[in-house]
Order: C-alpha cells, then sequence, then structure tokens
C-alpha cells in the first residue's frame, strides 16, 4: 500500500503503469497514502469512489446509513440489484463490499453515525472530504470543523440532480505549481468557505452566472431526499 | 431522468460497441444503466495486469481471458435481464459484414487503432448505420458522431499514420532517444534474438556499397562453445565500438553533426565476467535488474549499469531461455527483452550525446504505451451515450462533437462543437476519384496493391479492375487458373499488365467485405524525388476541407496526403533514404510516445496502447469554419 517505503512496490508499478506516465511516480506515492471520507452513496458518489479507489488511494470511509431502496439502486452500480444480498445492510455497506473488489490495495471502510456531529480529531484522520445527499446546514457545520483544524482538508461537495450537477470545492490556502513553456511559476490560491460562498446576495453577483446556481441553492434548502426535480433552461 | 420517448427508443434499440477495454468497460456500464436491453460488444483482446487501474469490470483472476466474455459477465450482474451478447473476436472479421452491421440502430467505438476504426467505418457507411467514434489519451479525450450524409465520416479528415523514420537516422545518425530505441529493438534485438531469415539493416552503413554480407553473419552468431560473458563482450565491442569507428571514418556524414563515440567493453567494466547469480524473479521471469540489484525501475541508469544489464540480459536470454533465441519478437511485457532494449539503447545515446532514459520511459516508448486513467474514459463514455440517445432519437440539430480538455479553454473542460458536413470530396463517403502518379514502367501492380490499396486506402481484400478486365483479387472461391494469373500480374509492371495500365488509366478498386470502392487516375511521371516520395507513387485528389494547418503540430502528425515524410526527418545525410515503415508498428492511430526526457505530461505527443485518442482539429479550427448541420 505504498506506507512508508519510499519507492512504490513492484506490485503497484505493474497495476498503476498507464497512470503512473499521466501523473507520474510521486504523485502516485502521495495517492496511496491519502485518506478520503465519503458521505451519501448515490450514483454520482459511486463514480467518485470507482475512480479514486482505482487511482490506488490509501483509504476511503464511506458514511450513508440509509437501507437499500429501488432509487438507489437505479443509477449505483455498486450494489447488486439481488434482493438476499441487500438485506439488511446499509447503502455503505453494499458499497463497500464492491468497491474493495475494484483494489485489493486500497483500504476501503464503513463509518456510522451522523457525521456532522463528530469533531475535529475524526475529521483530522483525512486529506479530503466528499459530502452528498447532505443537507445545507450540515455541509456548512463539517465545512467549518475542517477549516478550524491546522491541517487542511481538502472540501467537496456534489450533487447530481437529473441532468445537471454541481460541485463545491474548499481548498482554502493553495499553492502549486504552474508549469508553462519556459519556467515553472508558484501560484497560489484562496477559496471562500462554503459559507461564505453561498452567502454572497445574489445582487452581487456577475451578470452571467449560470441559472443552475440559483436552482441548486433553491433546492439545498429543502431535504436532500428530492429524487426528480427537472429543471427546464 | 429521461423523458418517456427517449426512454422507449432506448429500450426497444440494438446496439454495437467495438472494444471492451477502457472505454468499452465504462461504456458497457452506462448503457446497462441508463436502461439499454440489448447490447452486443466485440474486443478480440485478453485482460492484462496493467488494464486493471482503469478497466474495472475486470480482476486479477480475470487475466488471461476474455474481455469482451468478462465484461458481459460483469454488467449482467448489474442487470441480469438485459441481452449481451459477446464476441471474442476481431471487427475485421468476414462474419461482421455489411448484414451485422444492419442490425444495429447505432454503433460506438471504443477502439485503439487506425485500422479498425477505418474498417468500422466503412461498414457503417456501406449499412447506413450511425457510428459514434471516441478515443483517449490521458487526460484527453474526444467523442464524434458520424452520421452518413449528414455528418463528416470518420475518414473525411485524413487520420495522422503511424511515425516511421528513415533508415540512415536509424543505422548512422540518431539525434533522438526514441531512434536508439528503435536501433535496439528492431534492429539489435532482432538480429540477436529474431527470425536469422529476416533482413536486418544493422550493419547498413550511409555510404556502404555492397558490403559482405558474410562477415557481417559471423559477427552476431555465437560461435561454438564460446564463453557467453566473452561472446557479449564481443557484440558489445562491435555495435559499439567498431560499428561507431567505421561509421567515423566516413567524414562525410558529420561535417554537420556532432560525432559519436565508440565504447569498448574493456573500457566501461575492466572486471572481466559480470556476477551471475542467475536471479529469477518471484514470478519465474528472469530478470538482468533482479540479478544485479538494480530495483527501481524509474531509476536513469549510468553507462556502467546499462553496459551490465545489456551483457546479463544477453547472457540471461542464451543460458535461461535458449529456446527462444531466433525466434523471439519485442514484447513490451516480456522483462527481459525490455531491460535489453533499454540498456541498448542507452549505451548508443550515450555515444550519440543523447540522453539515456529509465527502463520505465523506455518502455513506454518501446512498447507505444499510451497513458490512461479511469476517470477520461468514464466522461468520454457518458458523452457517447448522450450522442447515442440523441441519434436514437433522430435528434440531428443537437449532434455533437465533444473534447475532453486537461485544461479549461474558454472556461470549459468539455467543449462541444456541431459536426462538420460531409468531406464533398472524401474519398470514403462521396465519390471522388483519386489521382495517382507512378512510373508505369518501373512499378509493380504488388507495389500499388501493398502501398496504396492496402496501406493508404485501408482495405483488406481489394479487387482492382481496369474497365472491365480484373487486374488483382483476393478471395477464398477463386478458380485456381485465375489466382495464377492475379499472382503474375502482381509481379508486372503496371503498363505490362494483360489489360495495360499507362497515364489516363482509371482503376476502380473495391473492397467486398467494407462494401466500398473508389476510383483513381492514373497519371504517368518519370522521376520521384527518393527521399520526399520514396515508394515512387503520390496518391492524391483528397483535399481537406479546412485548409488550416496545425500550430500545435505534433511530432509525427505530418501525414496529410501521401508519402511526404515528416519535415523533421528529412536530415542532409548521404545515401538511400529508405523508410523503415514498420517501425513503429503502431497498433496505434497516432505517432508514438516520445518521451524524451521522461516527461509525463506531454500534450504535443499523441501516443496510443489501450485508449486512443486522434486529436486531429486543433482548438483554433473550433472557433472558426465551423459548418453547421
Amino acid at each position: 500500500m505504498g506506507g512508508d517505503e519510499e519507492q512504490l512496490t513492484e506490485q503497484e508499478t505493474a497495476l498503476y503503469d498507464r497512470q503512473i506516465r499521466v501523473w507520474g511516480a510521486d504523485a502516485q506515492r502521495r495517492l496511496s497514502k491519502s485518506h478520503f471520507l465519503v458521505h451519501g452513496m448515490k450514483g454520482i458518489v459511486a463514480e467518485f469512489c470507482k475512480n479514486i479507489v482505482l487511482a490506488g488511494v490509501g483509504s476511503v470511509t464511506l458514511v450513508d446509513d440509509r437501507m437499500v431502496t429501488e432509487e438507489a439502486l437505479s443509477a449505483n452500480f455498486l450494489i447488486p440489484p439481488e434482493e438476499n444480498a441487500g438485506r439488511g445492510k446499509t447503502l455503505a455497506e453494499l458499497c463497500c463490499d464492491s468497491l474493495k473488489e475494484f483494489n485489493p490495495m486500497v483500504l476501503v471502510s464503513v463509518e456510522k453515525g451522523d457525521v456532522s456531529t463528530f469533531g475535529g480529531e475524526f475529521f483530522e484522520k483525512f486529506d479530503a472530504i466528499i459530502l452528498s445527499s447532505c443537507s445545507l446546514v450540515k455541509k456548512k457545520l463539517i465545512n467549518q470543523k475542517c477549516r478550524k483544524l491546522s491541517k487542511r482538508i481538502a472540501f467537496y461537495t456534489v450533487d447530481c440532480r437529473d441532468s445537471t450537477g454541481e460541485i463545491f470545492v474548499d481548498l482554502q490556502n493553495y499553492k502549486y505549481s504552474k508549469k508553462n513553456i519556459e519556467e515553472t511559476v508558484d501560484c497560489q490560491l484562496e477559496y471562500p468557505s462554503f459559507e461564505e460562498a453561498i452567502s454572497v446576495p445574489w445582487t452581487a453577483l456577475q451578470r452571467k452566472v449560470s441559472k443552475l446556481y440559483f436552482a441548486m441553492r433553491d433546492c439545498s434548502s429543502a431535504t436532500a431526499d428530492v429524487p426528480y426535480a427537472k429543471f427546464l433552461f | 431522468m429521461a423523458t418517456d420517448e427517449q426512454l422507449s427508443a432506448i429500450k426497444n434499440s440494438k446496439v454495437l460497441m467495438v472494444g471492451a477495454g477502457g472505454i468499452g468497460c465504462e461504456l458497457l456500464k452506462t448503457l446497462a444503466l441508463s436502461g439499454f436491453q440489448d447490447i452486443h460488444i466485440i474486443d478480440m483482446d485478453t485482460i492484462e495486469v496493467s488494464n486493471l487501474n482503469r478497466q474495472f469490470l475486470f480482476r486479477q483472476s480475470h487475466v488471461g481471458q476474455s474481455k469482451a466474455k468478462v465484461a458481459r459477465d460483469a454488467v449482467l450482474r448489474l442487470r441480469p435481464y438485459i441481452n449481451i451478447t459477446a464476441y471474442h473476436a476481431n471487427v475485421k472479421d468476414s462474419q461482421f459484414n455489411v448484414d451485422f452491421f444492419k442490425e444495429f440502430d447505432v454503433v460506438m467505438n471504443g477502439l485503439d487503432n487506425l485500422d479498425a476504426r477505418r474498417h468500422v467505418n466503412r461498414l457503417c457507411l456501406a449499412a447506413g448505420v450511425p457510428l459514434v467514434e471516441s478515443g483517449t489519451t490521458g487526460f484527453l479525450g474526444q467523442v464524434a458522431i458520424h452520421v452518413k450524409g449528414k455528418t463528416e465520416c470518420y475518414e473525411c479528415q485524413p487520420k495522422p499514420s503511424p511515425k516511421t523514420y528513415p533508415v540512415c537516422t536509424i543505422t548512422s545518425t540518431p539525434s533522438k532517444f526514441v531512434h536508439c530505441i528503435v536501433w535496439a529493438k528492431d534492429l539489435l534485438f532482432a538480429k540477436l534474438f529474431g527470425d536469422k531469415n529476416q533482413d536486418n539493416d544493422l550493419n547498413v552503413r550511409s555510404s556502404d556499397v555492397g558490403t559482405s554480407l558474410e562477415d557481417s553473419q559471423d559477427v552476431f552468431e555465437r560461435r561454438k562453445d564460446e564463453d557467453i560473458g566473452q561472446y557479449g563482450r564481443r557484440i558489445y565491442d562491435h555495435v559499439f565500438g567498431y560499428n561507431i569507428e567505421v561509421a567515423l571514418s566516413n567524414e562525410e556524414t558529420w561535417k554537420n553533426r556532432n560525432k559519436p563515440r565508440p565504447i569498448y567493453s574493456k573500457d566501461v567494466l575492466p572486471e572481466n565476467s559480470s556476477q551471475w547469480n542467475g536471479n529469477v524473479r518471484k514470478d519465474g521471469d528472469v530478470s538482468a535488474m533482479a540479478s544485479l540489484g538494480l530495483k527501481n525501475p524509474q531509476d536513469v541508469w549510468s553507462l556502467a549499469e546499462n553496459s551490465r544489464v545489456f551483457l546479463e540480459a544477453l547472457k540471461l536470454f542464451f543460458v535461461n531461455r535458449p529456446k527462444d533465441i531466433g525466434n523471439l519478437t519485442f514484447d513490451k511485457d516480456d522483462q527481459l527483452a525490455v531491460e535489453f532494449v533499454t540498456a541498448a539503447a542507452n549505451i548508443r545515446a550515450s555515444s550519440f550525446g543523447i540522453t539515456s532514459n529509465s527502463l520505465f520511459e523506455a518502455k513506454g516508448v518501446a512498447g507505444n504505451i499510451v497513458h490512461a486513467v479511469a476517470t477520461t474514459n468514464a466522461i468520454v463514455a457518458g458523452l457517447i451515450v448522450i450522442e447515442a440517445i440523441k441519434v436514437l432519437q433522430k435528434d440531428s440539430n443537437n449532434y455533437r462533437m465533444t473534447y475532453c480538455l486537461e485544461h479549461p479553454a474558454r472556461k470549459m473542460l468539455l467543449l462541444p462543437a456541431e459536426p462538420f458536413e460531409p468531406n464533398k470530396s472524401c474519398y470514403v463517403c462521396s465519390e471522388t476519384p483519386l489521382s495517382l502518379e507512378v512510373n508505369t514502367c518501373r512499378s509493380k501492380l504488388r507495389d500499388f496493391v501493398e502501398k496504396i490499396v492496402k496501406v493508404k486506402l485501408g482495405m483488406n481484400f481489394p479487387l482492382i479492375m481496369h474497365g472491365s478486365q480484373i487486374l488483382y483479387e483476393v478471395g477464398d472461391d477463386l478458380d485456381a487458373d485465375m489466382v495464377a494469373i492475379y499472382s503474375a500480374n502482381l509481379e508486372k509492371v503496371l503498363c505490362e499488365l494483360p489489360s495495360p495500365v499507362t497515364s489516363g488509366t482509371m482503376l476502380s478498386i473495391e473492397d467486398l467485405q467494407q462494401e466500398f470502392s473508389c476510383t483513381i487516375n492514373i497519371k504517368h511521371r518519370e522521376e520521384f524525388d527518393e527521399e520526399k516520395e520514396p515508394d515512387g507513387m503520390v496518391l492524391s485528389g483528397w483535399t481537406q476541407p479546412s485548409a488550416e494547418k496545425n500550430k500545435n503540430e505534433p511530432a509525427g502528425n505530418g501525414e496529410n496526403t501521401s508519402n511526404a515524410l515528416p519535415a523533421e526527418e528529412t536530415e542532409n545525410a548521404t545515401g538511400k533514404k529508405r523508410k523503415l515503415s514498420d517501425v513503429s508498428k503502431a497498433t496505434t492511430s497516432d505517432g508514438s510516445g516520445l518521451a524524451e526526457s521522461g516527461n509525463h505530461n506531454q500534450l504535443e505527443s499523441l501516443d496510443e496502447d489501450d485508449d486512443d485518442l486522434i486529436m486531429s482539429d486543433n482548438l483554433e479550427s473550433l472557433t472558426k469554419k465551423k459548418r453547421p448541420l
């Protein structure tokens, strides 16, 4: 699993060969040491989990205590449709079983409970948090908890409705390098918190903002269980 | 979710996927989840370990099994009540004829080579079935839609063909690492471990005139009872020392070039024998790296280390794999072969002042490996299904070509564009005749068939007619007499054929399987430029719809018309310039990955492997002459 060794193992090199050629061995090493928290196991999140597990991250912790429903099955390819398989297990548990198979080198586990009530020491274990199927209030709360920590945790929310979707990113104070043809430039970005981002009064927004932005704000204030909202644009 | 009409169209459709690899796995999953109920899938490959980082329907335990079948089984577990038919076969097989294609409402490609793409394109045109094309390389992806009569076909815009290098660049005047790799792989490795009966340019020098072939053969053969260590050093000294000295003696070659330096084993490795402990890797593979304690494939070895690997690998082949000698072709998954080629290429590179590369990089170049990640394939698969649904609904106003970018352009990572209209002078989907300039008294029918009909026109089973006379055809049910006539015809020059082909002749060429035909007007020409037109034949008449030049011209993207060598390859070398045309025998449609300095993100090099991309348009052409439907 990478661990503390300087180099990738032979197994990792063989498995990850094609993607190491994309982002390099160093990035692969860092991926193998990273820990993810994922909340809300719907379709889009299932896709995301597949991708990061295949990429070879250190660990993925899943949170979703809901039981299986027909709706949950429709866009989530991690859950086998057989009735018996699903009995008694939460969405997170079912997805966990499937994800483990995609890459035995990644530690996939389940966390139960309402994470928005957990303390900073829980979130500190992670390098990135992805929230979905989560109310606005909870998103705000978790984002605040993360921002209070000295460790910088990458914070993402993702929601998909019908054929539209929205991703929110908060990398706090983010330093990175940009390679131009001639040189490498150091850059820095300062991300607003979740609360700051959604508190911008609508009158203060740029003129050309996608209508989606407003629609998502509007339906976010409802519960997370609105399945089929159709937006006509 | 989809509208009722969409759902109904999806449910009742019958679709074909060609390719069950990177794009294929994602696509099959997405199709099944989107409600498709009758899916057919063709793939001739079996599963390899390096597939598992993105072809998520496969597991370690599936390595060696058919991709199409395992993919089908995996998705049936998700949707047990749909129909998935898997064919472990080559899409070019005769069972996949026009009637087969006609059964489908839409065809979706997830292929990795130009040849198969052209083949499917022609069959879809013949069958009148819409085709959704796609490709990915690393973070880049592209989806395009081809509907006969409404949009371009796949071949309306010429695609770059695999990169080739002039012989002398490889044998005498390499200037890039890839030249050293080609030398090590196609010349040295082939000479030492490949079929002895094959022609080999290894001892060809720039100004060679009738060297005694016997001499060269003796040199590379291991003498009876010759000590393996001694044999290795002898070969080393011959190719890196003696051959270089000989090349240096021709002053003319080096007038405008840096001279190489000869390298002798005694100077690099003074000790007598290399360590021999014949370490076998855990999985039973023999490896020089393991034997020498070199652990990291990302390390760049010193000249001494490369030399040790060279000698050790050679030794291991002879001692541990003697049966393989004389039968091998280079295989990127053969660890020992990759080690040998890396070492040999690096030593040659040292000689010529070219930067060495790690085994990891060298393997990528030698194996034409295409870098790939799961996410791009997932995105492209989604886009394919979106286009496929539009096709099912005949929603032609909304057909889109979409580019998936690594960095946003115009603030977008997914850049849609309207498809172009068909190219009126496309010889595949329109019926424009082509022109061929050729010396009709010098070129034989065989040259025409091999270089023009098969390679340029992409036909597999051609039928060539002059008026009502058949000059040549391929088929199972031919008369023995006819077969004899056709064989004889191949060896004749064009003007001496039973139905003479001269200036002004019109030939009609057909491939019955592809149901594709075209006409070629012959124009006689006496002389051809040996460097620029080495085939002695120039095919033209197929003009590009937009005359823009690609500004980010990737290396290898030179071929718009027929035989022009990419500009950078026309160096001032003396001597003959034949093209080593199977040099980068790419199963890829793009030039090989030129990892010069071990850089990973090379936007300008188009590569291939399992999942490919052909970026035939640059972004500027999107903002300019878009011709909407």
